[in-house]
């Protein structure tokens, strides 16, 4: 059973869409104690950083999420904003993330490159890094839809999964242990996500 | 990087979908749903779904049937058609789709606009305006399936909504719907060059290479109905979208 976490944020509809589409059971909650308790799970996530963190909190959801993630060590996959929250803290605001990953969010900066548009939205194409488990069967070109103004640095190259470029190549994905989160929308990402979240509903 | 978005952009009726020409003359289509699953076979960029009669009828969206769409919609959907109020924007985007397209609102309660933006993201909203020609050269933008002449120039009204916090702009070229003879490129360079946020062009898209142009008139996504949903000189209805290698080669 994947558990998603609703904290008010994001848009949890498409995953359960698609978790069912490939037949994975999956719940949504907002209970401490599920999630807690859960095997595996999804970290959604749209909007402000801030905001987001400060739902988790105000919630009292971090608790059980600390618990489930960096006591029992069960997989759980950040999406978008939920892949931001795991890293120490972002520019976009002022509150501690999650630190599951030694990772920190960034904002994008146009530079020399003044033709780059934020937010980086739309599909690209991303490189795999490392072989995970997340990417069983993969194409040699897989691409994924993205929607972002902030993206994730990680400290430790080998923590990082996937990479993809927007003026600069920035981190797309990252796998460390049972800590996973991309920066794209699988959920939006047919048969790419298809794999990718198929993949994480069978990865023990 | 990005490639330009292709957008097949679907007309609801009713529960049916429909194709109109010069926003007149709807004609049946197909089931919504099943469409949907062609198109995610397909695996399109991106699916815009507008229910044309939705606010002239002055109904509110049929969430019953969005739901059913959504949950059969594996890539990012931006849904369109007698949004009124906030609590239509949350209601949809819980059910599972991404953006909201606002027309009328945009015309008749901009607030709608900014409040969506402040809650949501600008990237949950698009402004989608219908554009006209004006009997005397130059456009306006037109209100209420195109019957409503508003005076107002397509570029200020983009910007004005753009300030409000719309994330994109759809430009709608009345005179060019469902023609399939090449959109209106000098309209759309215009507003290209005037926003900052993404411009997604629709109207006039008959071939491949109506894309190619409204891409180098500076448009971020390209949205096409007819295209999509008719095949040959006499517009027989057969769903297609080009292969993913051949909108690489076309846009290289």
């Amino acid at each position: 059973m994947i558990t998603i976490v609703d904290y008010g944020v994001g848009n949890l509809g498409s995953i359960r869409n698609m978790l069912r589409k490939i037949g994975a059971a999956c719940e949504i909650s907002a209970d401490a104690e599920r999630l807690a308790a859960a095997d595996k799970l999804i970290l959604p996530g749209v909007g402000a950083f801030d905001a987001g963190m400060a739902s988790l909190n105000a919630s009292g959801l971090a608790p059980a999420l600390h618990e489930a993630v960096s006591q029992r060590k069960v997989p759980v996959l950040g999406i978008c904003l939920g892949m931001q929250l795991m890293t120490r803290g972002s520019e976009e605001g002022s509150l501690p993330g999650l630190g599951w990953i030694d990772a920190r969010t960034v904002r994008f900066t146009p530079g020399a490159n003044q033709k780059l548009k934020v937010p980086h939205m739309g599909w690209n194409v991303v490189d795999a890094c490392k072989s995970s488990r997340l990417l069983h069967g993969a194409e040699p070109e897989e691409r994924f839809y993205f929607v972002h103004s902030f993206y994730v640095r990680c400290d430790r190259p080998d923590d990082v999964l996937l990479r993809a470029r927007h003026g600069d190549t920035f981190d797309a994905a990252f796998e460390r242990d049972n800590v996973m989160g991309v920066q794209f929308h699988p959920e939006k990402s047919h048969k790419f996500g298809l794999r990718l979240l198929g993949n994480f509903a069978k990865a023990a | 990087m990005l490639r330009t978005r292709v957008i097949p952009c679907l007309l609801l009726k009713g529960r049916g979908l429909v194709k109109t020409v010069k926003f007149a003359n709807p004609k049946y289509v197909g089931d919504p749903i099943n469409a949907v699953k062609i198109f995610n076979e397909k695996e399109v960029d991106e699916l815009m779904l507008l229910d044309i009669t939705a606010s002239e009828e002055g109904r509110e969206p049929n969430f019953q049937l969005i739901e059913e769409i959504a949950e059969e919609c594996f890539m990012p959907m931006a849904y369109g058609g007698g949004i009124t109020s906030m609590d239509h924007i949350r209601r949809i985007l819980k059910l599972g789709v991404e953006k909201v397209v606002l027309n009328r609102a945009a015309l008749e309660q901009p607030q709608l606009v900014k409040q969506a933006a402040a809650e949501f993201g600008a990237q949950a909203v698009v402004v989608s305006i219908d554009v006209k020609k004006r009997l005397f050269g130059g456009h306006q933008v037109v209100g209420r399936r195109g019957q409503h002449s508003t005076g107002r120039d397509p570029l200020q009204f983009a910007k004005e909504v753009q300030a409000l916090g719309a994330g994109e702009i759809l430009l709608n070229t009345v005179d060019r719907d469902g023609t399939m003879d090449g959109m209106d490129l000098k309209l759309v360079r215009e507003l290209a060059a005037g926003l900052s946020v993404p411009l997604v062009a629709v109207g006039g898209v008959g071939a491949l290479q109506h894309i190619v142009q409204a891409r180098d008139a500076g448009a971020s996504a390209i949205a096409a109905g007819s295209f999509f949903v008719f095949q040959g000189p006499h517009r027989a209805v057969l769903i297609s979208y080009p292969e993913y290698q051949e909108l690489l080669d076309a846009l290289a």
